[in-house]
């Protein structure tokens, strides 16, 4: 055949071109650098950058499943939230049966309490999503309005029923004794919890790339964000991959909220509909159904809010909304727009 | 025809409120390349759609392999061994090259010696084998496109107008490389070929169906069409004059 008809060509993309694409890198190191510059105590600054990277890995793990849901199956689930209620709800029944464990100086049987009241409230979250897919999300695939309404509906339905469980009071949960207190680096006090939310979210965030790009579950989703239709006539059932998501997605919401749990120490059924507004922005700014924007937006966000709470207390949630509207207008989709096909 | 492996009998479909197929018959015979012809909105790529249960038929039956598939889902019908190349496509752009082909694979691995005879037929995929495939020219696309249907031995392929918007270079590799699909036998691969282009639909194909508004209004024999030019020019007469 003509191969010599056929000269490929490799397009070499200029230097500004590749900066642009890399910006949102910078985005964190920037802010943390002006952070420190308008704070201007070293040691204030370090203990705020480290409030801040553990807020946003929170903020991280309850925003990661809601964008690749809506990535995947173009489905806004403005029920997320209750499955961060939910899951807080079920981590603290663990911790309550744990009490001995949570007390006990042994940081081993901690870091055990902790790891299985995560993974109680992994199951039931995963387990509450496959239900919610089936009777709430499923119907409704496609059509954008109806989401919203049923999504909604399903929240309601499920703050309602922790109330029933646990009672409509709030609830104290107490951190594991290894976990209360701070250690003090470099004369800086950086609380032990906020330590342990940022090793677990890094954690989290290699441990999804690592699916994304090196399995085969991960490709699947990869190309099912692009082009579900595609994916499903090369012969692979999109909606069991759909479920499989949304069931993650919703036990990653549980391990959010059991994080969140334990840092605010204080957990109430409307938990979830609180920090969803910081879950949103998280999304937004990053691009809707990018893992890798989500995990800088809320980077952005944890340390924003920490900083200007120092600085203009006032200002605190406002600045977030107005990092959102300079993100938009920087980029309109986000910082990592997902191509769709359709 | 009894030996026909696809066979569609008086399919309907709908498209929202439009009654867009109104009574499609046509019968793909094994081991051959099939090409559909017809004018633009005839309903060709409606008809494929609607065999890869992307479009659920509302009347008549599919029959594939023996089995009536009018009722599955679009995997389901993949899993038959038909593969798909839409009209736009359908490549994942952020996806390398090679991602794309893998996921083509459906057995998880990709035949090597298979790999070496596309290459062969499509070199710039293996130039390109690690670049996104996003980056890749229209023709490029189009040669990932139907290297996807080809990494692994199917019954059935079916391909919407390969040769939209390239170059003649191009097209004549497309040519060549379903010519060679068709040549190897023992791979027992039948082809349903949507094509506008005369000169290709000539040189690959052995039976032919003309659409217009919905329904198939001749089919029959290449030759028979490529000879007859009075035929011809009613059938593509009537079309031109549909156009309008
Ligand atoms: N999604 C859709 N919604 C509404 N009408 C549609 C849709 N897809 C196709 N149609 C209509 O169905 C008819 C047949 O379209 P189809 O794409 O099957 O034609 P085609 O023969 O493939 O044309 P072309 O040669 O231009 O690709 C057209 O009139 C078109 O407008
Ligand atoms: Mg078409």
């Amino acid at each position: 055949m003509s191969n010599s008809l056929i000269k490929p060509r490799i397009e070499r993309p200029s230097l500004s071109q590749i900066i642009e694409a890399k910006a949102p890198l910078f985005l964190v190191p920037v802010l943390m650098l002006i952070g420190l510059l308008a704070i201007g105590s070293g040691s204030t600054w370090l203990t705020l950058t480290a409030a801040g990277l553990a807020m946003g890995m929170m903020i991280f793990i309850m925003a990661s499943g809601l964008t690749v849901i809506f990535g995947l199956m173009d489905v806004i689930n403005f029920g997320h939230g209750a499955f961060i209620s939910l899951g807080a709800f079920a981590g603290f029944t663990i911790l309550g049966l744990l009490g001995g464990w949570i007390e006990s100086p042994s940081i081993a049987l901690n870091l055990g309490a902790v790891l299985l009241a995560v993974a109680f409230a992994m199951l039931v979250t995963g387990l509450a999503g496959y239900g919610f897919e089936r009777l709430i999300v499923k119907p409704v695939y496609g059509q954008h309005l109806k989401q919203i309404l049923v999504t909604m509906g399903g929240l309601v339905v499920t703050q309602q029923l922790i109330y029933v469980i646990w009672g409509p009071d709030e609830i104290v949960l107490a951190r594991p004794a290894a976990f209360q207190g701070s250690f003090v680096v470099l004369g800086a006090a950086i609380e032990k919890y906020r330590v342990l939310a940022i090793v677990i979210g890094l954690a989290l965030f290699v441990a999804m790339r690592l699916v994304l790009n090196r399995t085969r579950i991960g490709l699947l989703v990869r190309a099912g964000v692009q082009n579900g239709e595609m994916v499903e006539a090369l012969g692979y059932p999109i909606k069991k991959l759909f479920l499989a998501v949304f069931m993650v997605g919703c036990a990653l919401a549980g391990l959010g909220g059991v994080m969140w749990g334990m840092y605010q120490e204080t957990i109430s059924a409307h938990m979830g509909a609180e920090v969803m507004i910081s879950v949103f922005i998280v999304v937004i700014i990053g691009g809707l159904g990018s893992i890798e924007g989500c995990f800088i937006g809320a980077m952005l966000v944890g340390l924003l809010t920490n900083y200007t709470g120092f600085l203009i207390p006032k200002l605190a949630l406002v600045s977030t909304i107005l990092l959102m509207g300079a993100v938009l207008m920087w980029r309109p989709q986000g910082l990592y727009p997902v191509v769709k096909a359709h | 025809m009894s030996d026909a492996l696809l066979s569609l009998n008086g399919i309907h479909t709908h498209i929202g409120p439009y009654h867009i197929l109104q009574g499609v018959d046509l019968e793909v015979p094994r081991g051959g390349v099939t090409v559909l012809l017809g004018r633009n909105g005839a309903g060709k790529t409606t008809t494929l759609r609607t065999i890869m249960g992307l479009w659920q038929a509302s009347q008549g039956t599919i029959r594939f392999d023996g089995a009536a598939i009018q009722k599955e889902t679009t995997p389901a019908i993949a899993q038959r061994e038909i593969a798909f190349v839409p009209e736009d496509m359908g490549i994942f752009s952020d996806l390398t090259v090679h991602e794309n082909m893998l996921l083509a694979a459906r057995g998880g691995a990709i035949d090597e010696e298979r790999l070496g005879w596309i290459f062969g037929l499509f070199p710039p995929l293996k130039t390109f084998w690690q670049s996104a495939a996003g980056n890749l020219s229209g023709g490029q696309k189009q040669m990932l496109a139907v290297a996807r249907a080809i990494i692994e031995p199917r019954k059935l392929i079916l391909i919407d107008e390969p040769t939209k918007g390239l170059a003649p270079a191009i097209i004549n590799a497309m040519i060549a490389a379903l010519k060679e699909l068709k040549e190897l036998k023992e791979m027992q691969t039948t082809i349903l070929l949507v094509e506008q282009n005369f000169s290709m639909a000539r040189a690959v194909g052995d039976t032919v169906a003309v659409m217009d508004d919905g329904r198939i209004v001749y089919s029959g024999d290449m030759a028979e069409l490529a000879a007859d030019t009075g035929l011809q020019e009613r059938l593509m007469g009537l079309s031109l004059e549909a156009h309008q």
